[in-house]
């Protein structure tokens, strides 16, 4: 997994609230295989019409070059589907900043290297406001948990396991391959004290 | 003696393999569901040359992307690869799955408790956020991303931080025609969207005591809308009743020593929560969604909202864009609102109880607009069958089709088109969720059958 610590980049203001996972990538385009790339389902139908031409959308035009993105409340809630991290991953995004996130989206967000980072809604109507007037990088530091932007500057949370996973690009199989001992121990009792969690087959 | 606890707590405890220093917890995972669009998570396996940890606690369904019609053919070249795919890794890596054209094939969160697999106390996983169902029986549910579906195939574990818990007590009965979906998006629209982000809900209170399985897994399908990580309801009577006899159920002696078990998973007295929240039953009435969110409900009774009326501008924003994607006027009283056909399925309400309640609305009337009818299961649907609701289905005009998510999010062609209105007794009024501009207004099966009757949206009360 890609180590994330700081970031200067250009960010585009998404005035919205509640962007569900439906809209970050339509259904219909959740079976094509990854390594073609998902950016081009990123908010598909915001951005292209019927016939796949584009509609002009700031993703398209002003902000094609976004590594950051600043919504409202309840980014990524919805489904679990993990597509919708991949289509902003693909596109360029590596972190979205937001007053709250869907939970799933947020923990698939950084099982891909994605921050998600929390600020408060003032900090980020405070932020969409300034991205609005002008075209400024927005600089994510996550060892200080700070984000600037010209003469604004604001924290954000993080869970603070998250923040370690990110900094380290950590991988969670390898943790959990220390523990398989543990883990066969663990089996065993569970079985022997509780049978019907094996199920009986016909 | 030890600290009372939770039933969420017991359920944490009896899971934890290990935890780290930063309160990270190392939980084994009794059942893995997987369906269709699990192949990222497959293909992760392969890439690293690992096999499966546990093909007996591995269940697979094909749900998401089989056509509901003219089965067991798959026209649609694409469709078919993600069925076959399933089937592909059901082969190589050995777990049972309920194939297309498995006599017990239906929606994951439908099988699951049908065949016995669900049952109280365990951990239960599946790379689909409405998961959280299976925590009707009291057990611990909920929906994960692709990567975790990987690490759980790899190692049937997970690591989790423990959430917030959370209890949800609803006083009182529901009152006639109120069902349990009513109070789903009456808890929704009460607490927002994200209002129970991350947390364990628990819900108590005698209108949940007087649930039935059908209303409860309902109730803790859509615990999700409302930001919940995941739900439950302690096992009793009615949890016991349903589990007995079911294939995958232990049987005998074995259930008697497992129902003692069960009994033990209720909130001890003095347990304490991090949050409460209490809500009367007899306050909910029919409700229906008139905007973009599960929390945009109001009672069939109310108008759409005007965003002139709004004093935050953010706020006044949204609800103008929603209108509008809606194709509603700020003001309108919802109950003159048109709509082009109806949808019942999904795995919020298409079991036996969902059916009945809308057959019961349609008996001896005609359908005014199309519709779908996908029966949550195919043992659903034969036992629709055996009770003649595929016929009050048929002479209503509907179409009475086969089981998977369908309309629900139109993976398999089940779709609403550009600018229709479908009232569907579904989970998700999200823009775009039954097709590329299509609007949806979620409400009860017997909302959904007064609407296909009227041709508009309906107090169902007003049928009588
Ligand atoms: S019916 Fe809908 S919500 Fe349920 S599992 Fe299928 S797609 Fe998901």
């Amino acid at each position: 997994m890609d180590k994330f610590t700081t970031l200067s980049a250009p960010a585009c203001p998404l005035g919205l609230e509640n962007v569900d996972t439906d809209q970050l990538i339509p259904a219909r385009f959740m079976s094509r295989p990854r390594s073609a790339g998902y950016g081009r389902f990123l908010l598909h139908d915001l951005r292209f019409d019927e016939a796949g031409t584009s509609k002009g959308f700031v993703l398209d035009t002003r902000y094609s070059t976004a590594k950051i993105m600043v919504a409202r409340r309840n980014f990524g809630t919805g489904s679990s589907r993990e597509a919708a991290v991949y289509a902003l991953w693909d596109f360029g995004i590596r972190c979205v900043i937001a007053p709250s996130f869907g939970d799933i989206f947020a923990s698939n967000a950084v099982k891909n290297g994605l921050l998600p980072a929390t600020v408060t809604p003032e900090d980020a109507e405070a932020l969409l406001q300034r991205l609005g007037e002008v075209d400024q990088p927005i600089t994510v530091d996550l060892e200080a948990q700070t984000i600037t932007s010209g003469n604004f500057q604001c924290g954000f949370v993080i869970d603070p396991v998250r923040r370690l996973q990110l900094l380290n690009g950590w991988d969670d199989l390898d943790l959990t391959r220390r523990h398989t001992d543990e883990i066969a121990t663990f089996r065993a009792a569970r079985l022997g004290a509780e049978p019907w969690v094996m199920p009986v087959t016909e | 003696m030890s600290a009372p606890r939770t039933l969420f707590d017991k359920l944490w405890d009896s899971h934890v393999i290990t935890t780290r220093e930063d309160g990270e917890s190392l939980l084994w995972v009794d059942r893995h569901f997987v369906h269709e669009g699990s192949h990222h998570a497959f293909r992760n396996l392969d890439a690293r040359g690992e096999k499966l940890a546990e093909p007996g606690l591995t269940f697979g369904v094909a749900d998401h992307y089989v056509p509901t019609r003219g089965r067991p053919a798959i026209p649609d070249d694409e469709i078919a690869g993600m069925v076959d795919r399933l089937s592909a890794n059901a082969g190589k890596h050995g777990f049972r799955l309920f194939d297309i054209a498995d006599p017990a094939q239906g929606i994951v969160h439908v099988v699951g408790p049908e065949q016995g697999l669900t049952l109280p106390g365990l951990l239960i996983v599946c790379g689909d956020s409405h998961t959280s169902t299976h925590g009707a029986f009291g057990a611990y549910a909920f929906g994960i991303g692709a990567s975790e579906v990987a690490h759980v195939l790899m190692t049937q574990t997970l690591w989790q931080k423990k959430p917030k818990r959370m209890r949800i007590t609803v006083a009182g009965r529901l009152g006639p025609h109120i069902s349990a979906k009513d109070l789903a998006l009456h808890v929704i629209r009460t607490i927002g969207a994200d209002g129970a982000r991350g947390a364990a809900v628990e819900y108590a209170g005698e209108a949940i005591s007087a649930l039935s399985m059908e209303g409860r897994l309902t109730l803790c399908n859509m615990s999700i809308e409302g930001g919940a990580r995941c739900a439950m309801v302690a096992p009793d009577e009615v949890t016991f009743a349903w589990v007995r006899g079911r294939p995958y159920a232990p049987k005998g002696a074995a259930l008697d020593f497992a129902i003692a078990a069960w009994r033990e998973l209720t909130t001890d007295p003095g347990a304490t929560f991090d949050r409460e929240v209490a809500l009367n039953a007899a306050d909910i009435a029919p409700l229906v969604t008139w905007g973009v969110s599960p929390e945009d409900a109001l009672a069939i009774t109310a108008q759409a909202p005007d965003p002139a009326a709004e004093v935050d501008p953010a706020r006044a924003k949204y609800l103008a864009e929603a209108l509008n994607y809606m194709g509603l006027s700020p003001g309108q009283n919802l109950e003159t609102v048109v709509v082009d056909r109806v949808f019942i399925g999904s795995c919020t309400n298409a079991r036996i109880e969902d059916l009945r309640a809308a057959a019961g609305v349609l008996k001896g009337r005609k359908a005014k607009v199309p519709g779908l009818v996908s029966p949550g299961s195919t043992l659903v649907k034969k036992q629709a069958e055996v009770e003649g609701l595929d016929r009050i289905f048929i002479e209503a005009g509907l179409i009475w089709a086969d089981s998977g998510c369908s309309m629900c999010v139109g993976m398999n062609g089940d779709l609403v088109s550009a600018g229709e209105r479908c009232a569907s007794t579904t989970n998700r009024n999200f823009r775009g969720r039954q097709g590329k501009d299509a609007r949806t207004h979620l409400m009860s099966p017997a909302m959904v059958a007064a609407a296909a009757v009227t041709g508009r949206l309906t107090d169902v009360r007003k049928l009588g």
